[in-house]
């Protein structure tokens, strides 16, 4: 039953509303512990990044930016992007890259879209899984440090909201560190392997 | 407001010439509807003279000496430019990446003297033709010459850097970002050229939007320093106007003891 509705709303297709919190919650630790039991060969990140459901009467997928910054808010790399990416009678969904204003400022407006395995199409509502390698394209190695993992989400006729999570590098062991958004994001992990 | 008592008749006739509201009387401002664009589009501008900021409430601006400028420096032709009532409005089509800039130039000279019967005459025109209009016998000639000048800015993608025009009262950018990269809660640094060079000393107005849902104008001043820079803080989103003014004797014609120099800036701050 639960894993049936995660397959459709991984395709995009809608879900039964009463379905989705029981099976967030029951996915959860399932989750956290695959991450955790996967054998570790190089450095990287997981984060997880959970879309809230909304009760608005127009709903459009948010866009969302995930990028790690330095101390001095340089950006080191974007993560991932999401947005529209498939033409639509309003034309293609970079109109709106610019209502992710942080990334826009920070980096969007330098980068030419779309980025080979980084960005792609906006995602439902729903727990997101995204794994990064050191050394990758979305997550060059990185120099020891302080950084910051930073996700913005904006939507169409929607809000907008910007959840940073603050981290060193190199982790000594593998660690997890959270951040919660109020509105337009929810629950934000990121996990830290050496 | 306070500010129409003082609206003397020679004063109102010199307001119409020079849109940049000389007389202090009204705000004159170009409101694009977006300032930051993610790719190639249209942007509907609005241009009015007005009371309260960015409302149109009193006149539409005359879009005669609306000049466009394009990120490679080329003009840029505005469409569906409609003069109404109290607004004027137009479309661009903004195809290129980098920083667009909207100018509205007044330029003029304005005198008024007595004929020989004693009848106050005024004229209002370049240096040529009122040299030619100005009796060699007037009297109590007295010869004013202004130089306004909007402006608003609009980025699509990547930034790019503004020439200075080098004429009159103008802003300059320290980054090509800081034409358009205003956000709550940090700052700006401009600065100010009086015909090309750092300007000293001028005061800088501050207003915030759309005054008449505040009893407060909450007009701020700030004032440029040896360098000419003034630095901004915006401690609210929303369309912000810029104003500066400051006269000099720097006239084109030797009549004209003054010339008086304005500008103002329609800035955009996202939160």
């Amino acid at each position: 039953m639960q894993f049936r509705f995660a397959h459709l709303s991984e395709r995009g297709l809608p879900v039964p509303p009463n379905a989705r919190l029981p099976r967030l919650a029951s996915l959860l630790p399932l989750a956290l512990g695959a991450g955790l039991a996967t054998p570790v060969l190089a450095g990287g990140l997981d984060l997880s990044l959970e879309l809230p459901r909304l009760n608005v009467s127009e709903y459009h997928r948010p866009y969302v930016a995930a990028w790690i910054e330095k101390a001095d808010n340089t950006v080191v790399s974007t993560l991932t992007v999401w947005y529209q990416t498939r033409e639509t009678a309003e034309g293609h969904g970079t109109k709106w890259l610019k209502d992710m204003r942080q990334w826009w400022r920070r980096t969007g407006r330098e980068l030419t879209l779309p980025i080979d395995g980084v960005s792609m199409a906006t995602k439902p509502v729903g727990k997101h899984q995204l794994s990064f390698s050191e050394g990758s394209k979305a997550l060059p190695n990185l120099a020891a440090g302080s950084y910051k993992l930073v996700v913005e989400a904006a939507r169409e006729v929607g809000g907008r909201e910007v959840v940073s999570v603050p981290f060193d590098w190199p982790p000594k062991q593998a660690t997890t560190l959270g951040a919660a958004g109020k509105e337009e994001l929810g629950d934000i992990r990121l996990t830290l392997k050496p | 407001m306070t500010r129409l008592s003082s609206f003397r008749p020679a004063l109102l006739a010199l307001a119409l010439t020079a849109a940049a509201g000389v007389a202090q009387a009204h705000n004159a401002w170009l409101l694009p509807a977006s300032t930051v664009l993610s790719k190639p589009d249209w942007v509907s501008v609005d241009a009015a003279i007005s009371n309260s900021l960015f409302v149109a409430d009193h006149a539409a601006m005359r879009l005669d000496k609306l000049v466009v400028t394009a990120p490679d420096g080329r003009a840029v032709k505005p469409e569906n430019l409609t003069q109404l009532k109290k607004r004027s409005v137009f479309d661009l089509n903004l195809e290129q990446a980098g920083t667009y800039r909207i100018s509205v130039v007044n330029q003029g000279l304005f005198a008024s003297w007595k004929d020989a019967a004693g009848q106050t005459k005024r004229a209002r025109g370049s240096a040529d033709t009122l040299a030619k209009d100005i009796p060699a016998d007037a009297k109590e000639l007295q010869v004013t010459e202004s130089l306004g000048r909007n402006e608003s800015f609009i980025t699509v993608g990547k930034p790019s850097a503004l020439k200075p025009h080098g004429s009159g009262l103008e802003l300059s950018f320290v980054n090509p970002a800081d034409a358009t990269d205003h956000v709550q809660g940090e700052r700006t640094t401009f600065v100010v050229l009086l015909d090309g060079q750092p300007a000293p000393g001028i005061d800088v107005d501050i207003t915030r939007g759309n005054t008449q849902w505040r009893d407060k104008l909450g007009e701020r001043t700030f004032k440029t320093d040896a360098k000419g820079q003034v630095t901004i803080d915006w401690p609210e989103a929303g369309m912000y106007w810029l104003d500066a003014k400051t006269s000099d004797d720097k006239t084109s014609l030797p009549q004209a003891k003054q010339r008086r120099l304005s500008y103002s800036a329609t800035l955009e701050v996202l939160p």
